[in-house]
């Protein structure tokens, strides 16, 4: 065998498409709707979430393991994503629900009733019911669209201009992209920051305009929309990346300098690197979000983009899939784990209880998974393959 | 046991004979007057509170006293004003004297005196005057707090007496003080006013300017057609346009202040309830209920339902109704507008003279600026103790950060169980002082040995990797996290400072700094001169610096970069376990107490410049100063305040990328 599992998916992304697209199909063919029900809808949103968590760590894996930029703050443009189509969500429902309830009146609502209505309904749990300016657009699907590219991609052009442009790099990068997160989740726990502060957007589940479907049909939707944008996204990193453009960027994380002695412009790649990243990042938590149902603040907080870090350094970096299978494969034993399900380990005296003792079982294995294999389980399934060659 | 109280009646009866005879005398004023004291009511109350006047003061006293705590009784039969002893069956009837008993009556034969609130005050008021020259020093101290609370017109005189008879220096004082503000409040001679207003400047006591607030009172929204001539303006308001200033002149709407005064609706509200328009203005409310009590079929006013989806629509037909009389007219908003501008609204201050308001004016504003001064220096003291806060949570960092180019996320984490090991502590000796002198060095042991540990274990393996370096020590954080909440749990442990340290240093009405705070600001002065010196006049330090500046050289020279950086990682920690006691004892100990201060401390090594002491101080007093001032715009909301000050810190590293103190030389390029 002359390639190496490396090489052949590396190869042939028609083989990642293809197991994709098998993948989703069995899924929908074990649903509620669509086949037998062996797999309940909750769990076909939990995999729908898990794809679009593997999209970000696609872009994740692209701004770090390929360009070297340790951000952390992707997170935050993931939730700002989902924030800006969350507004529209919202704000639709709630103008349906008001206009419904308004059909036992007299007299057709006006305008101002309107507006007033919706703001009480939606910033009432926040002492208001003025719409804030921000909202302005959120009547519209097609405007709040465009904010879900447009908000975060001009934060990260400014950030990353500002950023690159004084050469702020390494460690210090990495602690600014913090700054920048706390800044922001911060901000959107105000309860006047116009986006209903600590208690953040709910009903995030309920599309407006095609609730009759139900929870089950719009579940596989988002699921196979999340699939497509997955490949989508795969396919467009992987041609990048293997472009005269990827081989620059590659370049600039071993070497910055020698890169910018051979002539090239480096701060123009990386802050298109950042902005692009930050725009799919943020359209994966377009996407995500409406499957969780609810945003919060808390979601954009510093530890959801190191956590993010964590997947894409445990997959291992610098290789497209090892982003996709570290955010899978921790994010869904995240999950099992804290969610009850892991059997419990009686050590006679004491029991181990997952719930409490999984983050430190993923803390340590983390450190060791740093320690001894750089490129995470991918590296380390490889080094076993070389060896045995 | 009554031969005794005969004793003390013949000794009263003979030695105080002037005094029975006027007690005589008074029993005949109460017979002529019980008719209004038992029915009393404001009118009547004046001339017998004129006439007592004329008896013994000490009488008189108790009287008033008896009278105005609804402790007077009378005989229903005879009207005889007396007192009683409740037996409980019965009532004894003794003269208001206190001497003559009258006799035994059946409860129903008795009925209490009880004066409504217009009498009792009238009574208070002339109370006072017998309280504040009572010979007891603490009957003067009580009736002046009460006068203090409510003081009248008639209290003028009264005070000015009391204050030219009062011995006591202290309460001479009170009585002056509050004798000014009554003065100001109720005298008719301006100048005294002026001149007291004056004594006033500079003075910061909260009630000196509750009493000038009170004169400049202005809250009141008056109307009328021109400005009256004989009236004290205060402000003349633009209806939906001007704003009311916190001393009481009226300014435009700005930025920060987008309230109005008063509304243009509310204005035409308050023009009808004046009567001096007619009409009374259609709410959109009324306007909608009217519309639907008049619902003909799909139509309202020949208007089909569907159509009324408008303010326009709404109001044509409602227009439509009131041409068929079936609705009160309605008011455009032109018409409004036109209406309101006829008339000049303004507000009146209590006061009528314009040199008082002014001089009052002036002084509250004096005031107001030493106040300010007091602000400052709170805000200075605020920053300083915030900053001594980062500076030692920090410091730590910027030791390892500067030494070892590595950030160590679990930093924060060596703080908590700094704090964990402070509560731990108290937990086996209960005394705070001594628990706390026992943990400061223990809590330095453990995190020390920590910090070793995981240099050895997990730093050495990734030199020259920072970013690795710093994701595995994320690694580290949460799993000790995590660990500190299965063993202490989620809730906030306390971890109780001696009781020295409570209550605060009061310097005035607006200053005071709690003693805690104190205590921490010395804590960080102390480990700033620990560290100058480790770092300056030690052997470890230079060897430190050395590495710091170029690891190649020093290692070149003979030092052990090895070592230097086992021993430089656990003092670092060490440092940031005290850190943690002194976060501890102001701030409840829970599981994430450190990842609340590690940003915050990693801005301040970058903004402070790595690697040096000097760097640290300066970064933490710049991150602690300007959090406090941006609080200081908007104190109610610091999440705002992190908000700004962290774009602010990301906007400075642009300008110095290095940090305020940049390390210089070849070692400043890593």
């Amino acid at each position: 065998m002359t390639n190496s599992i490396n090489d052949l998916l590396a190869r042939h992304t028609l083989i990642f498409t293809i197991v994709v697209v098998i993948f989703s199909l069995f899924i929908t063919f074990f649903s509620e709707p669509y086949g037998n029900g062996l797999i309940s809808t909750s769990f076909v949103k939990t995999l729908g979430k898990t794809v679009c968590l593997c999209i970000i760590a696609l872009a994740m894996d692209v701004v770090w393991g390929y360009c070297g930029i340790l951000s952390l703050g992707h997170f935050a443009f993931f939730g700002l994503g989902g924030y800006m189509i969350g507004m529209w969500l919202m704000y639709e429902r709630t103008a349906i629900i008001v206009q419904e309830a308004a059909t036992n009146e007299l007299l057709p609502l006006t305008e101002t009733e309107l507006s007033n209505a919706i703001g009480n309904q939606i910033f009432g749990v926040v002492g208001g019911y003025d719409i804030p300016s921000i909202w302005m657009f959120a009547d519209s699907l097609g405007l709040q669209l465009i904010l879900v590219i447009a908000v975060p991609g001009i934060l990260a052009f400014i950030f990353g201009w500002l950023a690159f442009r004084s050469r702020v790099t390494g460690v210090y990068l990495s602690i600014l992209t913090q700054a920048l997160t706390l800044a922001l989740s911060l901000y959107l726990f105000q309860n006047d920051s116009g986006l209903r502060g600590n208690n953040g957007l709910s009903g995030l589940q309920n599309i407006p305009g095609i609730e009759y479907l139900g929870q089950e049909i719009i579940s596989i939707g988002f699921f196979w929309a999340s699939c497509i944008f997955l490949i989508f996204i795969f396919l467009l990193f992987h041609s990048l990346m293997k472009s005269k453009f990827g081989l620059i960027i590659t370049s600039i994380r071993d070497n910055e300098t020698r890169v910018r002695f051979l002539g090239y412009n480096v701060e123009i790649y990386k802050l298109f690197i950042f902005v692009l990243t930050a725009i799919i990042s943020s359209i994966a938590g377009a996407l995500y979000y409406p499957q969780a149902g609810i945003i919060n603040p808390a979601e954009l907080a510093p530890i959801a983009s190191i956590y993010l870090a964590v997947w894409v350094a445990i997959g291992g970096r610098g290789k497209l899939y090892g982003a996709i299978i570290g955010a899978a494969f921790v994010s869904l034993f995240s999950s099992w784990f804290t969610g009850g399900q892991a059997p419990d380990i009686p050590l006679g005296i004491f029991t181990i209880e997952w719930v409490n003792w999984w983050t430190v079982l993923l803390g340590f294995g983390f450190v060791i998974i740093t320690i001894f294999s750089e490129n995470g389980i991918i590296g380390f399934l490889r080094n076993i393959f070389v060896k045995e060659k | 046991m009554k031969i005794k109280f005969y004793i003390i009646f013949l000794y009263a009866f003979f030695i105080n004979l002037p005094a029975i005879a006027h007690h005589n005398e008074f029993n005949i004023f109460l017979i002529e007057n019980s008719e209004n004291i038992i029915k009393s009511s404001a009118k009547t109350v004046d001339s017998i509170l004129r006439d007592v006047q004329s008896f013994d003061d000490e009488i008189v006293s108790k009287f008033l006293e008896l009278w105005k705590s609804k402790s007077l009784y009378y005989i229903k039969d005879t009207k005889q004003v007396v007192i009683v002893n409740d037996n409980n069956e019965s009532f004894d009837a003794i003269e208001i004297d206190g001497f003559t008993r009258i006799g035994n009556y059946s409860k129903k034969e008795i009925k209490k005196i009880k004066p409504n609130s217009g009498v009792r005050a009238k009574i208070d008021s002339l109370l006072v005057k017998y309280q504040i020259s009572n010979s007891d020093i603490n009957v003067r101290r009580k009736s002046l707090d009460s006068l203090k609370r409510n003081i009248q017109p008639e209290h003028l005189a009264v005070l000015q007496d009391a204050y030219i008879n009062e011995s006591d220096a202290e309460l001479k004082t009170a009585i002056d003080r509050l004798l000014k503000f009554a003065i100001i409040k109720y005298s008719d001679s301006n100048d005294k006013k002026l001149e007291i207003i004056e004594s006033f400047k500079g003075d910061t006591a909260i009630e000196i300017r509750a009493s000038l607030n009170q004169l400049l009172n202005s809250s009141e929204v008056k109307v009328g057609i021109s400005l009256p001539d004989n009236k004290n303006i205060a402000r003349v308001i633009v209806p939906g346009f001007t704003i009311k200033n916190s001393n009481g002149t009226s300014g435009t709407t700005n930025f920060f202040n987008e309230d109005v005064e008063i509304s243009i609706n509310d204005a035409y509200d308050k023009l009808y309830a004046n009567n001096l328009v007619y009409k009374k203005r259609v709410t959109p409310e009324e306007l909608k209920k009217i519309l639907e009590q008049n619902t003909i079929g799909d139509t309202i006013g020949g208007y089909s339902i569907s159509s009324l989806d408008n303010e326009q629509s709404r109001i044509a037909a409602y227009n439509k109704l009131v041409v068929n009389n079936l609705a009160p007219p309605f008011i455009s908003e032109n018409k409004i507008n036109e209406e309101v501008n006829k008339f000049i609204f303004y507000s009146v201050y209590n006061d009528t003279s314009s040199e008082v308001t002014n001089a009052a004016l002036n002084t509250l504003a004096s005031i107001n600026f030493r106040v300010q001064i007091y602000k400052y220096i709170d805000l200075f003291i605020d920053g300083l103790s915030l900053a001594s806060i980062y500076f030692l949570g920090a410091i730590g960092l910027a030791i390892t950060f500067g030494v070892m180019r590595v950030i160590n996320m679990a930093h924060g984490e060596f703080i908590m169980m700094g704090a964990y090991t402070g509560y731990v502590v108290q937990q086996f000796i209960s005394n705070h002082t001594l628990s706390l002198l026992v943990a400061l060095p223990l809590a330095f042991i453990i995190t020390f040995i920590a910090g070793v540990i995981m240099e050895r274990l997990v730093i050495r393996h990734l030199y020259r990797k920072p970013l690795d370096t710093l994701l595995a020590t994320f690694g580290i954080s949460i799993a000790l996290q995590q660990i500190a909440k299965n063993i202490f749990g989620t809730q906030a442990r306390p971890l109780t400072s001696p009781s020295w340290l409570d209550g605060s240093l009061s310097l005035s009405d607006d200053l005071s700094i709690s003693y805690i705070r104190i205590a921490i600001f010395i804590l960080s002065l102390i480990f700033l001169g620990l560290l100058l010196f480790v770092m300056n006049r030690t052997r470890l330090g230079l060897e430190t610096r050395a590495v710091t500046q170029n690891p190649v050289m020093a290692s070149n020279m003979g030092i052990n970069p090895e070592r230097i950086n086992m021993l430089t990682f656990g003092f670092g920690s060490g440092i940031a376990g005290i850190a943690g006691i002194a976060i501890g004892l102001f701030s409840k100990v829970t599981s994430e107490l450190g990842s609340e201060y590690i940003v915050q401390s990693f801005m301040t090594v970058v903004v402070g410049g790595v690697g040096n002491i000097w760097g640290t101080l300066a970064g933490a007093s710049l991150i602690g100063f300007l959090q406090k001032f941006i609080e200081w715009f908007n104190p109610s909301n610091t999440l705002a305040a992190q908000t700004y000050m962290i774009i602010f810190i990301i906007l400075f590293i642009q300008f110095r990328p290095k940090g305020i103190v940049a390390l210089k030389g070849r070692a400043a390029d890593d």
